[in-house]
């Protein structure tokens, strides 16, 4: 599992009805639901991943979030998740803003374009990374909107939004323990729990 | 209980035809009470069924019609060359596995093959119903297969499926009887028309009722049928099933007779034209002008909300079964939209549900069509309802 999807249950209380956008093959709901026994809802474009998710008896609409979540009510979920999916959105700050308004809490998780090895490979390269957690070139990318672990916090700054907690996850243990440090240079993916 | 009309059950995994079959018959005594106030003393329902249910009767389906639709809705009818109206999808290996559900589709009543209706004989008067045939609702429709499914054993349904009218019976039996469906299948539907969808059904209703045969409805009495206007009705409706572009695809601009060169003095025909008059004269020949007007009135009421003071999330709130929504992308007549209405009010009733936009060319008729990516996403949600069956 990724590593992200394996922090985000941790501020997720059981029973609570979670909306997860972008849920992909249902991974992260089908855990929260076996673990957690949430009331799940995946939001999802891609027709194998819907068909998949269906398959495991997963509750899931089709729906692109970049027309927006403006159909469903304020506060109707407990939890609003976007997991790997921030960078995809043509405008990821009003989706987020969007998923502060559906949700009373929300978790964003995205990679961190300002980990060391993006740095190093831009650096030594003075090409665009592509690596295990971001496999795509430049011009084939679903991935359009990348930011750091800082940028994401700027924004939170100036949109009033509250950070009720975030990490970063790596690769390995010992680099977990430079993320705890030095999150935006040793942080693969950045996880943070919002709220308005 | 009649016998298991199914005479040929297929038992390899491949889709295949679920054979031949024989509709059977149903008499009820006890009076049906109809949403309008009027009673139906007697009747009878025609209905098929396809696979067996299970010993502890969980695994039982109900599959509702639409417009012109009927009980016949897979294999074929002895010495029939086409299958029922929703082969494609109903079948051994098929999304709706006839070796894993027993399958019930049943001809509504109002409608013209079997069940009571216009042309049935009115027991206080000797002679046909015709026009005097009550009006029927959604809701009753769902009270007679209810009691249908009471005579057949049933306590609950595994799934209630329909598309477009047949849809909106799917929700009704939600909302009526919600403890006795799992799931409830909803496919090119809404909760209820638009003003462009009741227009339609006018000029159809009006090309009949406009048609010197019509008789205001009594047109058995003169021997005669309506067919000119029935089949005007149908080439109308049929324009509305379909896509621009699915016409396009299917017929262009080719000529099947004459020439653009000698213009309207030759007998010019586009394939589009010589298509929709085939299509309603067989259809003229085959269905009754009342029960035309009937089931379009049925359409047009339809109001999922209505008594939930017009709130569609009031009213799924009554729910207790899961629901999966389909809609097609160029059904205009049934559009994303109404499908996507469904779906946010049952997200807002807190109720399970998924939902699929396929990505389709015929309209509304998509519904119908085999197109894989409808077929395996309705496959895997079957699988979820096949494995809450014991």
């Amino acid at each position: 599992m990724r590593f992200d999807l394996e922090v985000i249950p941790h501020w997720i209380k059981p029973g609570s009805r979670v909306l997860d956008l972008g849920c992909g093959d249902g991974e992260l709901l089908q855990k929260l639901q076996n673990d957690k026994q949430v009331n799940g809802l995946g939001i999802e474009i891609d027709e194998e991943q819907i068909t998949a998710c269906i398959g495991k008896g997963l509750n899931i609409v089709e729906q692109d979030l970049n027309k927006g979540l403006a159909n469903f009510q304020d506060d109707s979920f407990d939890i609003v998740v976007m997991a790997h999916a921030l960078q995809t959105l043509h405008d990821p700050h009003v989706v987020i803003d969007e998923m502060l308004r559906v949700g009373k809490e929300c978790i964003v998780t995205f990679p961190n374009f300002a980990h060391w090895s993006c740095r190093l490979h831009l650096n030594t390269k003075g090409r665009m990374p592509v690596s295990k957690f971001m496999p795509y070139s430049w011009y084939d990318t679903p991935n359009i909107h990348f930011c750091t672990v800082k940028d994401f916090e700027v924004l939170c700054a100036e949109n009033a939004i509250k950070v009720l907690s975030s990490t970063v996850v790596s690769h390995d243990s010992s680099e977990s323990f430079l993320g705890a440090l030095l999150p935006n240079l040793f942080g693969v993916t950045a996880v943070y729990h919002i709220s308005r | 209980m009649s016998e298991q009309s199914v005479d040929n059950v297929a038992t390899e995994s491949q889709p295949q035809s679920i054979g031949i079959v024989t509709p059977q018959s149903q008499h009820f005594d006890q009076p049906l009470v109809l949403a309008s106030g009027r009673v139906l003393s007697e009747y009878d329902v025609v209905y098929e069924t396809y696979g067996e249910l299970n010993a502890d009767k969980s695994n039982a389906i109900l599959i509702c019609h639409a417009l012109s639709g009927h009980h016949h809705a897979a294999g074929f009818h002895q010495g029939d060359k086409k299958p029922g109206w929703w082969d494609h999808y109903i079948g051994p290996g098929k999304p709706i596995d006839s070796q894993r559900f027993f399958i019930v589709s049943m001809n509504n009543l109002g409608g013209c093959h079997g069940s009571t209706g216009p042309t049935s004989i009115n027991p206080e008067t000797g002679k046909a119903w015709q026009s005097d045939f009550p009006h029927m609702r959604c809701r009753d429709w769902v009270n007679s297969q209810r009691n249908l499914m009471k005579l057949l054993g049933i306590d609950q349904w595994a799934a209630v499926i329909g598309g477009s009218l047949g849809g909106m019976q799917a929700m009704r039996w939600a909302l009526e009887y919600p403890d006795e469906l799992r799931h409830c299948i909803v496919i090119a539907s809404a909760t209820k028309l638009t003003a462009q969808n009741i227009a339609f059904n006018e000029v159809a209703r009006q090309a009949i009722s406009s048609d010197p045969d019509f008789h205001d409805g009594f047109y058995i009495d003169h021997n005669v049928i309506p067919k000119r206007g029935l089949r005007l009705a149908r080439m109308v409706g049929h324009i509305t099933y379909l896509s621009e572009d699915g016409m396009g695809q299917k017929f262009g601009r080719e000529l099947k007779a004459g020439s653009f060169m000698l213009g309207s003095d030759d007998d010019v025909e586009f394939q589009v034209e010589s298509y929709l008059r085939y299509q309603g004269d067989m259809f003229s020949e085959v269905f009754d002008a009342n029960t035309y007007i009937l089931m379009t009135k049925a359409l047009d009421y339809f109001d999922l909300a209505r008594e939930y003071g017009d709130d569609a999330i009031a009213a799924f709130s009554h729910a207790k079964c899961s629901f999966f929504v389909v809609s097609f992308t160029s059904d205009w007549r049934f559009s994303t939209q109404r499908s996507r209405e469904i779906v946010d009010a049952l997200v807002a009733a807190n109720k399970p549900v998924s939902y699929a936009e396929i990505e389709a060319d015929f309209g509304h008729d998509a519904f119908l069509i085999p197109n894989k990516r409808y077929e395996n996403v309705f496959h895997a949600y079957m699988q979820r309802v096949a494995e809450g069956c014991q």
